[in-house]
C-alpha cells in the first residue's frame, strides 16, 4: 500500500519563521518545569525544521509505527527532546497545545523520549546514549526486506560518539552496505563536562568515519542552503552499496546570544527573566502555544 | 511412577529446529547471531532463509539495537547469543530498545548456567533470569528439555512483546511429549502429590524427576511442577499446589537471589506464607567442570533436591 505522502521545497524565510517559532517552545518548555536541554535542542532546530518540513516524505496526519512507505527518523541523542517535541507538534503529529505538558507527571512528552505513552511520531525510546544508530540500522534493513524504498535518518551528538555502541553500529552499516540510512552528527563540540576535546577527543572524525567505510558530508547546520544541498546529496548517494554520514557544524544554544559559545546551557533551563530575554531574540511566527 | 522418555539431547538444540520451523511457517521472523551460530543451532535457519539471517559480529549491544529496530517494519526479531552475552552485557540495551520501548523482539539466550561447564565462570551466567525479570514488559521462559524448548521457541512468536528465552547446552533426557501444547504463563504439573510442592525449571526438572523416585521410595508423596514461565508466573497453580502439600522446594539452575525461588517466596510470602526450601546456586560464581560435576558441586542436582524436599518438610509444623 502506498500512504499519501507531501514533499515541499521550503523558501528559507519559512523555514527560518518556523524555527523561530521552534526556539520559542523549547525556551518555554524548558523554563516552565525548570529542567531540560535547551543547548543541543536549539543547536539542531535549524537542522530539525528542514528534516520535517522539506527533506523527509512522512505522514504527520496519520502516524504508524510499522512506518512502512514512508521515511523514518531516530533521535540518538533523546536529551535534546524538547527541539523534537516542538518540530513533530508543528509538523502535525499532534496539538502544539501539548508541549505546555512537558516533563508534567502523567505526560506523552516524557523528559527523554518514549513510546511507553503513545506519543505520534516517536518509534523508539532513546536517551541512554548511543543506541540510535544501531535501531536506525535495523529498520533500515527491515526496509531493503520489505523493499519500501524510502529511508532512514537519524540524529547524534557529537559527545554521544564516545559510546562504543556507535562504533560497532558504524562498523555493521559499512560491512552490510546498509546504503538507505543518512546518519547526522551535531558537532557542537561540547558536552556536559566542557568541549568534547577536553573531555575526550574524537580525534580525527572526518577519517574514522572515511576508515569506518561511510560516505561523509559536512554542512553548516545553521544555514539553510548549506542543509538543503548537503541533505539532497546524501540523499542522491543512498542506494550505491555505502551509508552516508553527514558531520553538521552547530552552536550550542543557537538563536539565544547567552547561551551561545559554551556548554553551560546543555542541561539547564533558563529562568523567567533569562526567558524574556530569550523571548525578545526569538520572533513568535506560529503563534505560542 | 513412571516419565516416559523420548530419547537425549541438548536444549540448544530444540531451540534451533524451533527457529527452523518458524522460519517456513512465517516469513516476518529474522534472526540474528553474535558469532554463535553453530553453539544456537541457528544453521538450518540461516541456510534455508540467508535474506533474513543477520550475522552481527561480536557486537552484542549492535545486534539488540538491529532486533529492535527490525520490530518497525513489522517483522519478529530472533537474537541469538549466549546467555551472558544476551542479558548483562547488554542490559541497557534492551532495557531501553526493548523492553521499554515494548518492541517484539525475542531474546534467545543458550549455554546459561552452570551447564555450559569447561569454559567456566566467566561464560556460566547465573544472574540473567534475575535481570530479565525485573525489567517491565519483559515475558521469561525457561523451558525443560529439547522438546519443551522447540515449543516454546515456536510459541513466543506467536506473542506480542518481549520475551527473554533461556536454555542450555548439555544433552539432557526429554519428557516432554513431541505434541504438547506450549502455553505461555501456565505451568505443567508433572506429577500429583500431598507432602510438598517441587517447583523447578530448566534443566532442574529433570534432576526433579529423578528426585521423585528417591523420595516415593522413602514414603514421600511429592508434587511437581514444571514452571517453564517465570514471568508472568502462574500464581494460581503454586497456590493450589501448596494449600494442599503446605511446603514448597524451588529448583533452578541460577542464582538464589532474584530467580525462581525468589519469585515463587513472592507470591507465597504475599499470598499463603509455608516453609520454603531453594535448590540454587548461593551467591558465588562457578568453575570450570563437566556439567554434571558443577551440578553436583554446586548442589543443584538430585541429592540437592530430596535433601531440602526433607527440610522442607521438617519445617511445615514450625511455620503452620
Amino acid at each position: 500500500m502506498t500512504r499519501k505522502v507531501q514533499i515541499f521545497i521550503m523558501e528559507n524565510t519559512a523555514l527560518a519563521g518556523i524555527a523561530s517559532q521552534v526556539r520559542r517552545d523549547i525556551v518555554r518548555m524548558v523554563s516552565a518545569v525548570n529542567s531540560g536541554h535547551p543547548g543541543g535542542s536549539l543547536g539542531c532546530t535549524d537542522f530539525l525544521t528542514y528534516l520535517y518540513f522539506e527533506q523527509m516524505q512522512h505522514n504527520a496526519a496519520d502516524f504508524q509505527m510499522d512506518g512502512k512507505n514512508e521515511d523514518l527518523f531516530f533521535l540518538s541523542n533523546g536529551h535534546i527532546s524538547p527541539v523534537w517535541y516542538s518540530v513533530l507538534a508543528r509538523a502535525g503529529y499532534f496539538p502544539a497545545a501539548e508541549l505546555g505538558t512537558f516533563r508534567k507527571l502523567g505526560t506523552r512528552l516524557q523528559g527523554h523520549p518514549s513510546t511507553d505513552k503513545n506519543l505520534p511520531g516517536i518509534r523508539m525510546a532513546s536517551g541512554s546514549l548511543g543506541q540510535g544508530l544501531s535501531v536506525g540500522l535495523g529498520a533500515a534493513q527491515i526496509k531493503k526486506l520489505n523493499q519500501d524504498p524510502t529511508l532512514v535518518y537519524t540524529l547524534h551528538g557529537d559527545g554521544e560518539l564516545q559510546e562504543g555502541q556507535i562504533w560497532e553500529a558504524a562498523m555493521y552499516a559499512a560491512a552490510n552496505k546498509v546504503d538507505n540510512i543518512i546518519a547526522t552528527i551535531d558537532a557542537n563540540g561540547r558536552q556536559i563536562d566542557g568541549d568534547v576535546d577536553e573531555v575526550l577527543s574524537l580525534g580525527d572524525l572526518q577519517q574514522k568515519w572515511v576508515s569506518f567505510g561511510w560516505e561523509v558530508l559536512h554542512m553548516d547546520g545553521h544555514n539553510f542552503d548549506s542543509i538543503r544541498s548537503t541533505m539532497q546529496q546524501a540523499k542522491s548517494m543512498t542506494g550505491k552499496g555505502k551509508p552516508v554520514v553527514i558531520i553538521m557544524k552547530t552552536e550550542m544554544g543557537q538563536g539565544v546570544d547567552y547561551m551561545m559559545g559554551s556548554h553551560k546551557w546543555h542541561g539547564v533551563a533558563p529562568n523567567a527573566e533569562q526567558l524574556q530575554v530569550a523571548l525578545d531574540q526569538l520572533a513568535e511566527t506560529l503563534g505560542d502555544y | 511412577m513412571e516419565f516416559e522418555v523420548f530419547g537425549n539431547k541438548d536444549t540448544r538444540s530444540g531451540f534451533g529446529e524451533g527457529l527452523a520451523v518458524l522460519g517456513e511457517q512465517n516469513p516476518d521472523v529474522v534472526a540474528l547471531c553474535a558469532d554463535l551460530t553453530g553453539s544456537l543451532k541457528m544453521d538450518a535457519f540461516q541456510k534455508a532463509h540467508p535474506e533474513r539471517f543477520f550475522q552481527a559480529g561480536i557486537a552484542e549491544a549492535n545486534m539488540i539495537g538491529l532486533a529492535a529496530g527490525m520490530t518497525i517494519g513489522g517483522k519478529i526479531p530472533f537474537t541469538g547469543t549466549f546467555a551472558n552475552f544476551s542479558t548483562g552485557r547488554v542490559y541497557d540495551q534492551i532495557r531501553q530498545s526493548v523492553a521499554y520501548s515494548k518492541k517484539n523482539v525475542k531474546i534467545c539466550a543458550s549455554h546459561a548456567g552452570l551447564t555450559l561447564g569447561e569454559d567456566g565462570a566467566t561464560h556460566q551466567v547465573l544472574e540473567d533470569i534475575g535481570m530479565m525479570r525485573m525489567l517491565p514488559n519483559m515475558t521469561v521462559i525457561v523451558p525443560a528439555d529439547f522438546n519443551q524448548t522447540k515449543q516454546a521457541t515456536i510459541a513466543i512468536a506467536a506473542h506480542e512483546g518481549p520475551v527473554y528465552l533461556r536454555f542450555g547446552r548439555p544433552v539432557m533426557p526429554i519428557f516432554v511429549k513431541p505434541d504438547a501444547e506450549f502455553v505461555i504463563g501456565k505451568a505443567d504439573v508433572l506429577a500429583e502429590g500431598t507432602d510438598v510442592t517441587i517447583i523447578a525449571c530448566g534443566h532442574m526438572v529433570w534432576k526433579s524427576i529423578e528426585a521423585l523416585k528417591e523420595l516415593h521410595a522413602i514414603g514421600i508423596s511429592a508434587e511437581l511442577i514444571n514452571m517453564h514461565t517465570i514471568k508472568p508466573l502462574d500464581e494460581a497453580a503454586i497456590l493450589k499446589s501448596v494449600g494442599k502439600t503446605g511446603c514448597v522446594v524451588t529448583a533452578e539452575e541460577h542464582m538464589m537471589n532474584g530467580g525462581l525461588g525468589e519469585a515463587v517466596s513472592q507470591v507465597l510470602s504475599r499470598k499463603y506464607p509455608v516453609a520454603q526450601e531453594y535448590v540454587a546456586v548461593n551467591d558465588t560464581f562457578g568453575e570450570s567442570g563437566t556439567p554434571m560435576e558443577l551440578m553436583t558441586k554446586y548442589h543443584i542436582d538430585t541429592p540437592d533436591v530430596v535433601a531440602a524436599v526433607k527440610r522442607a518438610i521438617a519445617r511445615k509444623s514450625i511455620i503452620i
